[in-house]
């Protein structure tokens, strides 16, 4: 469905230093596939989303989405960011029926979708509360119906779960796969966290930074559905520990 | 736990201000202060009740140039702070000039204003408007660049157009910014008001008080100063109810 070909993204500072942010990118991803980026800090991860989604111009290579090169904002994308970004004013319906809204089309029409979502996510009975009202874990389900919403093919989430607590992360990454597998789109996902990245993906790029590079790709043949138990299973683990060796190669060893 | 909250926050405060009246009181009597240089409090009240019905007119024209003083400041720098933070051309072109005007002291200008524009309130309205737009431009501004950069690239994801996007986003996003410049305004609005009816005028509050001053009617200056000062708290909040009215997401949860 993507296709990335050799692409980089240079960005020009404030103090005017070019800095490559990516460099030599190139990889596909196929329909409804469930691909997450793994890597440090600093790697590109998120800049990657963004060439991806059209919203910034890559410096050299070429992004093809079905065919078609990316030149422009692609629509028929769901965007979620480490933030849920909520609009404060507007109810948690409003919140979700915003992405609709935003397109152009009428909300009114949507929302029944926009309840059934909420339904999905467990959000259901909450549909006249007010963001400040919502714990965080909370919030990012609104968001993650937000972006849903719509029905697009391609789900963009940028370290989606990073400012939740452990035990809510399990859970939403959980409810994540099970929407996934009610609702097939292919769905980009960066992370910071290895088990996060293995446990979601069908594969997991591994990038390094500086500029941010693929280290490697890898294909995760776990069986679906999945479960936190699987963090037992041998081949969980072989996978997280050649990630974790892929991450921390050439740095002091992380004991 | 409701009687300690009413004891700080309305049983104290009122004895406080009961306890400086008092010794204020009691300092005029005991070391027997000439009325024209510190009249007692009970003075000042038994004046500002002789003079209730000629304060209104009084009132009622620096409450006209306080308003139109504010409403010119908003009508003005809020449109202003949105061209500035779209447009980077007019931002060089206008900031420096915005800067000029906050930065040369409205109290040298006001004659020079009052010079040109002649007397009546439109010139103390224009005191009040330059003297009050400051914040306005600043504030708004503020507000609408700090949109969160990711609703923005949500809006662009979804092509959403720069003008939906600043309805539906950015301005509501700023609106607590605006309102924030909007109580500074109107504080200062007062004050221009008043400025402007010092260096020339026959009515208003800040008028009497000077003329009031002139003929050493110290206990009339201090009754107007105090029906000024009530007039600026009760626009105050006539503003912070608009913000509760217009932003209602702003109050703290568990307070409705």
């Amino acid at each position: 469905m993507i296709r990335l070909d050799q692409v980089e993204k240079t960005y020009r500072t404030r103090r005017g230093d070019l800095v490559r942010a990516v460099e030599d990118i190139t990889l596909e991803v196929g329909e409804n596939e469930f691909v997450t980026l793994v890597g440090a800090s600093g790697c590109g991860k998120s800049t990657l989303l963004k060439l991806v989604a059209g919203l910034t111009p890559a410096t050299r290579g070429t992004i093809h989405i079905r065919g078609a090169a990316v030149r422009e904002p692609f629509p028929d994308v769901g965007f979620v960011f480490q933030q849920p970004v909520l609009l404060p004013w507007r109810s948690v319906l409003d919140n979700v029926l915003f992405s609709v809204e935003m397109l152009g089309l009428e909300p009114r029409q949507c929302r029944k979708q926009a309840g059934d979502l909420l339904e999905l996510t467990g959000l259901g009975g909450f549909e006249t509360k007010y963001p400040r009202e919502l714990s965080g874990g909370m919030q990012q389900r609104v968001a993650i119906c937000r972006a849903l919403l719509p029905d697009p093919s391609l789900l963009l989430m940028d370290e989606p779960f990073g400012a939740l607590d452990a035990m809510t992360r399990e859970e939403m990454s959980l409810e994540l796969l099970r929407i996934w597998e009610e609702r097939r789109k292919t769905i980009l996902f960066v992370t910071h966290s290895i088990p996060e990245a293995i446990l979601l993906a069908d594969r997991v790029v591994v990038m390094t930074p500086r500029p941010g590079r693929i280290a490697r790709i890898l294909a995760i043949d776990l069986p679906r559905p999945r479960t936190m138990d699987l963090e037992f299973d041998p081949r969980f683990k072989a996978a997280s520990d050649e990630v974790r060796g892929l991450i921390f190669a050439g740095r002091a060893p992380a004991r | 736990m409701i009687r300690r909250r009413l004891l700080t926050e309305y049983v104290v405060p009122a004895a406080t201000l009961a306890g400086v009246l008092l010794a204020w009181e009691a300092a005029t009597r005991a070391f027997r202060i000439p009325r024209f240089i510190m009249p007692a409090p009970s003075a000042i009240l038994a004046e500002g009740w002789e003079w209730r019905y000629r304060f209104l007119g009084h009132a009622w024209v620096t409450l006209y140039e306080t308003l139109g003083g504010f409403a010119l400041s908003m009508l003005v720098g809020v449109p202003l702070a949105i061209l500035i933070v779209y447009s980077p051309t007019l931002k060089s072109a206008l900031y420096p000039l915005i800067v000029l005007a906050q930065s040369v002291p409205k109290i040298a200008i006001a004659p020079v204003l009052l010079l040109v524009l002649g007397h009546g309130e439109i010139p103390k309205i224009i005191v009040a408007f330059l003297v009050a737009f400051f914040p306005v431009v600043v504030d708004t501004a503020t507000g609408l660049a700090a949109t969160p950069p990711e609703l923005l690239d949500l809006s662009r994801s979804y092509r959403a157009s720069a003008f939906k996007t600043f309805l539906k986003v950015r301005l509501p996003m700023a609106m607590p910014f605006v309102f924030a410049g909007a109580k500074v305004a109107i504080t200062l609005s007062v004050i221009g008001a008043v400025v402007g009816e010092f260096v020339g005028s026959d009515q208003g509050l800040g008028y009497l008080i000077l003329s009031a001053t002139s003929y050493w009617k110290t206990e009339l200056a201090f009754s107007s100063m105090i029906l000024l000062s009530l007039m600026a708290i009760v626009l105050f909040g006539a503003v912070a109810l608009v913000e509760r009215l217009v932003c209602p997401w702003l109050a703290p949860a568990g307070e409705e």
